[in-house]
């Protein structure tokens, strides 16, 4: 029955959950909150990572987060040019882009959505590697080394993302950029220019952020429908654009699923940043952090 | 605007409509063709629901399939509970997809653009997981329905629910064509180009997008509940399926969200080519060529079909800087 050990348990994983939250989200937080892209298909995009590091697991039987290495400059690539695409046909227009831009989104998160059912299948993938299936015993607690591995690459990655937006010249212009975009202009710089860059490393940081959801559990082709309410609850209650805040706000996340489902069960789990989001979103639209 | 030409025509063509329907259901002893065109009728329903709020108003309603399966567990539950006829399913239903709507507009009554479509899918979501966890309507495991005997003049239960679906068609065009051509309308149309300058000007923002979310909801709900019958079973992941999403807004966006025969053209279009796909290839293919052709659109024809065919939309169009 429910006791203090479970719920400090739940808790412990919470935390643990939540700083693997931020990792995913992070990437959003970038490019819908700092770059105000209606990137509905940023989940779509860490599911097709996903499916990426586990063809070079299970094809070269490479480890999972060196796969995730690997392919961060091809997604910091596809990030350019999706940007380019977004930019030309949605931003320089104005007027109803807005509408448009979420609509075109969110076709490209199903069209990738059936590419990975038409390729893979519908069938849960997983990948193996030595951390993956063992466990720690901490008195009544039990710790998965995955979770632990995935826990200290996510925190190390959003640090960084933190510290790079924060501490030099291009990460500062960006900020910049997501300040005040005519006063970019009129310095001489090049909005779009640095706008693009920065969607580049939002979505090279899915390259990681993949490897560590697949590291956590099997991904399916759908996965992405779950991650929508995760990573917009995180970047929401973060307050738009702020990585601190992110990660508190995932931490919140984390500690309040694992919580639920300990307490009300697993049916109930699925609702949990939903439910957090559309509160946030009515009562304080600016996030937990914003200003 | 409208002449009283036009009405004359247009009620004509729904008589017209309505009565080869009907004389469809008398004629044709094969089922097949009612199962296929029930579908596509259903979506005509949605799609002209959606554009409602979707279209006039600017707002994307990502939780189509949150009404659409409040429209279907509405029907399951009155028809375990009581046995409740089709009609008042169908009537229960839309009622439930208004509150929803209510609900709904009054939770984004600050948000606009994502944080609206976010908020929907949000709402859609939550809704499942509560109907997951509703026992008496089967839990995740869904529930069998055993359909009761037709009505005359009807000798099978599908070609009944069919001329049932055109009738729900009827109603939503009928209403939308009301919208479009009213204050309200224009309303909506100066809020979706402008919400802050509409307020300044005098529309009562607020209460034209409660009113917008109340209609869309009630339809769209009223268009799903027959479904439960139709399929003869429920579950919440099918009910509430995101597909029913993406296929209604890529079918308005398609057709075009300026005039009301946009959704219906887009509806027809995208609906008879699943069906075929589904017939001759795999549902998966069906999925992908719907969001091939919703992103082509978007990007390559934004006024949609109606925009390609009428020049008075495209001059529209082309007009603003």
């Amino acid at each position: 029955m429910f006791s203090m050990d479970l719920l400090l348990g739940a808790i412990v994983l919470g935390v643990l959950l939540g700083c693997f939250y931020a990792a995913v989200s992070v990437g959003l937080s970038v490019s819908f909150g700092l770059l105000d892209v209606p990137h509905v298909a940023h989940p779509a995009f860490l599911v097709v990572a996903s499916y990426g590091v586990f063809f070079l697991n299970d094809r070269y039987d490479i480890d999972p987060l060196l796969a995730g290495l690997m392919i961060t400059p091809l997604f910091f690539l596809v990030g350019l040019v999706a940007y380019r695409i977004y930019y030309e046909t949605f931003e320089r227009r104005g007027s109803d882009a807005a509408v448009r831009g979420i609509a075109f989104f969110f076709g490209v998160a199903f069209i990738i959505e059936v590419l990975i059912i038409l390729q893979f299948g519908v069938d849960q993938r997983s990948v193996t590697a030595s951390y993956i299936g063992k466990a720690w015993q901490f008195g009544e607690m039990r710790i998965p080394i995955r979770q632990l591995v995935a826990f200290a690459v996510a925190l190390g990655l959003t640090i960084l993302l933190a510290v790079y937006l924060s501490r030099t010249f291009t990460g500062r212009a960006i900020r910049a950029v997501a300040q005040d975009e005519e006063a970019l202009r009129l310095m001489g710089a090049n909005p779009v220019r640095i706008k693009q860059f920065a969607f580049g490393i939002a979505t090279a940081v899915l390259g990681i952020a993949g490897a560590l959801l697949i590291v956590v559990a099997p991904v399916e082709p759908t996965l992405d429908r779950a991650y929508i309410g995760r990573t917009f609850c995180v970047v929401v209650m973060a307050g738009l654009g702020s990585i601190t805040g992110t990660l508190a706000a995932a931490i919140i996340l984390g500690v309040a699923e694992t919580v639920v489902l300990t307490v009300f069960g697993a049916s109930w789990a699925p609702a949990v940043s939903f439910a957090m989001l559309l509160g946030v979103l009515a009562v304080r639209p600016q996030g937990l952090f914003g200003r | 605007m409208t002449t009283r030409r036009d009405s004359m025509v247009f009620w004509l063509g729904v008589i017209v409509f309505l009565a080869a329907v009907a004389a469809m259901t008398q004629i044709v002893r094969n089922e097949y063709p009612f199962f296929a065109g029930y579908v596509i009728l259903q979506f005509i329903a949605l799609a002209v629901a959606w554009s409602i709020l979707g279209g006039y108003a600017g707002y994307v309603n990502f939780g189509t399939n949150a009404f659409f399966g409040v429209g279907v567990y509405t029907a399951v539950a009155l028809f375990k509970a009581f046995g409740a006829p089709l009609a008042v399913q169908i009537a229960a239903a839309a009622v439930v997809g208004m509150l929803l709507g209510l609900a709904l507009g009054l939770l984004t009554l600050r948000m606009r653009g994502i944080f609206f479509s976010i908020a929907t899918i949000a709402l859609a979501i939550i809704i499942e997981t509560s109907v997951m966890n509703w026992r008496f309507v089967g839990g995740a495991a869904g529930i069998q329905l055993q359909r009761p005997a037709v009505m005359p003049p009807f000798d099978s239960y599908v070609k009944m629910l069919c001329f049932v679906q055109a009738l729900l068609v009827v109603i939503a065009v009928g209403t939308a064509r009301y919208i479009q051509n009213s204050r309200i309308g224009r309303g909506l149309q100066a809020l979706r180009d402008d919400e802050l300058a509409a307020e300044c000007t005098g529309v009562p923002t607020l209460r034209l997008k409660l009113l917008a979310c109340v209609i869309s909801g009630a339809l769209i709900s009223a268009a799903g509940a027959p479904a439960a019958m139709y399929l003869q079973y429920a579950d919440p992941s099918s009910a509430f399926n995101l597909n029913y999403s993406v296929s209604v807004l890529a079918m308005s966006l398609i057709g075009g969200t300026a005039h009301w025969i946009g959704p219906v053209l887009g509806a027809i279009v995208l609906g008879v080519t699943q069906q075929l796909l589904a017939v001759t290839i795999s549902s998966e293919v069906n999925v992908l060529v719907l969001g091939i052709m919703l992103v082509l659109f978007v990007v390559g024809a934004p006024k949609g079909i109606i925009g390609l065919l009428l020049p008075r939309y495209r001059l529209r169009a082309g007009g603003k800087p």
